[in-house]
């Protein structure tokens, strides 16, 4: 029986396995760091190779799909998610798992002795199952990785669109960062619901942190000014920079119909003119 | 058959739309506005959508076709209440209603209507 091998190596020698795994990976993370205490990696390496010697036990294979493995995958999926939100890297992530297989081949070794057909053999199955492990925990790493990007995005997108009063019946949106289809639709929507909300007249719409315009920013721009005045409300364009003046002119984009100003202050001037208020010095 | 009511109030027609909009009924709503405007030889129309929640690019025509007619018959019209969503869904039909006059809600459209109709009364004169 060539697991019930792997299985009793590991059942026999789980200490000197897991105290040399320790040690590699200790070396292996450059100390100091401080990311992972030592009693914590000390609880994880137990862990794993408690989990590993039942599965070995049962296992009709290495193959790590099967039902026997379910423990010691979900296992895995929790180091890598945790290692994600620590701030590892998918390589030191992954060096979890791979450096097992020096004390374990050691081990393997000192059980088998001179049989050098069976070694072979053994260590052949310890690599293909401690690979897939291994595979198996960068998946889950990435994608806990991608999870946390895609939040961070969303929550992104959440903060750079705030709708400010600045007056009664006028609004102010700062734009700030480019602006995509995504953005613009968020942008677009929370506007106009703030319109409906406030009863707002003129919504200034200032465009000073947004750093290109190409044809489709500024189609995205007209987009939200149409949707405003389909609404009742007027729209003016704010915070155009030299640069961006010259591109929108160059790129033929037309911005008829679009009351445009260099910078918020006059934007605010000419909608209190238009909403009939006045300031004195 | 359903229809949508046209009031009267003086010079003023007010429509109010709120009941989902489907084609037939805007097709009678032409017929039975024009004639509205013909009649009291009105000289303001406001078209209040703000229950209106769905549109498709049949009603945004629609819409616009009867502000033109209105406006042909002598009388202003002015689109009142549009929802954010009614307004991102016609812009991205491509149907941004160039010549329909807009405003927030029914007091700030009569408003302007009242603001137009005098301005035109000096032109006029």
């Amino acid at each position: 029986m060539a697991d019930a091998t792997m299985s009793n190596v590991l059942k026999k020698s789980g200490k000197e396995i897991q105290a040399g795994w320790a040690k590699d990976l200790a070396a292996a993370l450059p100390a100091g760091k401080g990311r992972i205490s030592a009693i914590e990696l000390e609880q994880q390496t137990g862990e794993f190779l408690k989990l590993i010697t039942a599965a070995a036990e049962h296992a009709k294979a290495s193959d790590i799909t099967a039902s026997d493995f379910k423990p010691v995958r979900e296992f895995l999926e929790g180091v890598s998610r945790s290692r994600a939100a620590q701030g590892f890297t998918s390589d030191e992530t992954a060096t979890f798992v791979f450096s097992f297989k020096k004390p374990f081949f050691a081990a393997l070794k000192a059980e088998m002795g001179k049989d050098a057909d069976a070694l072979a053999e053994q260590t052949w199955k310890a690599t293909e199952l401690l690979d897939s492990l291994g595979l198996h925990t960068v998946k889950t790493f990435q994608k806990s990785r991608e999870e946390i990007i895609n939040r961070q995005q969303r929550e992104m997108l959440e903060l750079s669109t705030p709708v400010v009063k600045l007056w009664e019946g006028i609004l102010a949106l700062p734009m700030i960062g480019t602006l995509d289809s995504a953005r613009t639709q968020v942008v677009m929507e929370s506007l106009l619901q703030k319109v409906v909300d406030t009863g707002a007249q003129i919504a200034i719409l200032d465009i000073t942190g947004v750093p290109t315009v190409d044809t489709l920013v500024a189609q995205h721009l007209l987009k939200t000014v149409t949707a405003l005045r389909l609404m009742g409300a007027e729209c003016i364009i704010s915070g155009v920079r030299p640069q961006i003046a010259q591109t929108i002119v160059h790129l033929g984009v037309d911005l008829q119909g679009v009351t445009t100003k260099a910078n918020l202050a006059d934007a605010l001037a000419l909608a209190l003119k238009r909403t009939g208020s006045s300031l004195a010095k | 058959m359903e229809r949508i009511p046209i009031l009267r109030m003086g010079e003023f027609l007010l429509v109010t739309i709120q009941v989902d909009m489907h084609d037939q009924l805007a097709l009678k709503l032409q017929d039975d506005l024009t004639a509205a405007i013909q009649k009291h030889a009105s000289k303001g129309v406001l078209i209040d959508i703000s229950t209106l929640e769905m549109v498709d690019s049949f009603i945004g025509r629609m819409v616009a076709d009867i502000s033109g007619m209105s406006k042909i018959l002598g009388a202003e019209t002015i689109l009142v209440g549009m929802q954010p969503a009614v307004a991102i869904t016609l812009v991205e039909l491509g149907l941004s209603l160039p010549g329909v006059a807009t405003a927030l809600n029914v007091e700030r459209g009569m408003a302007l209507l009242r603001q137009k109709i005098d301005s035109d009364g000096v032109d006029e004169l």
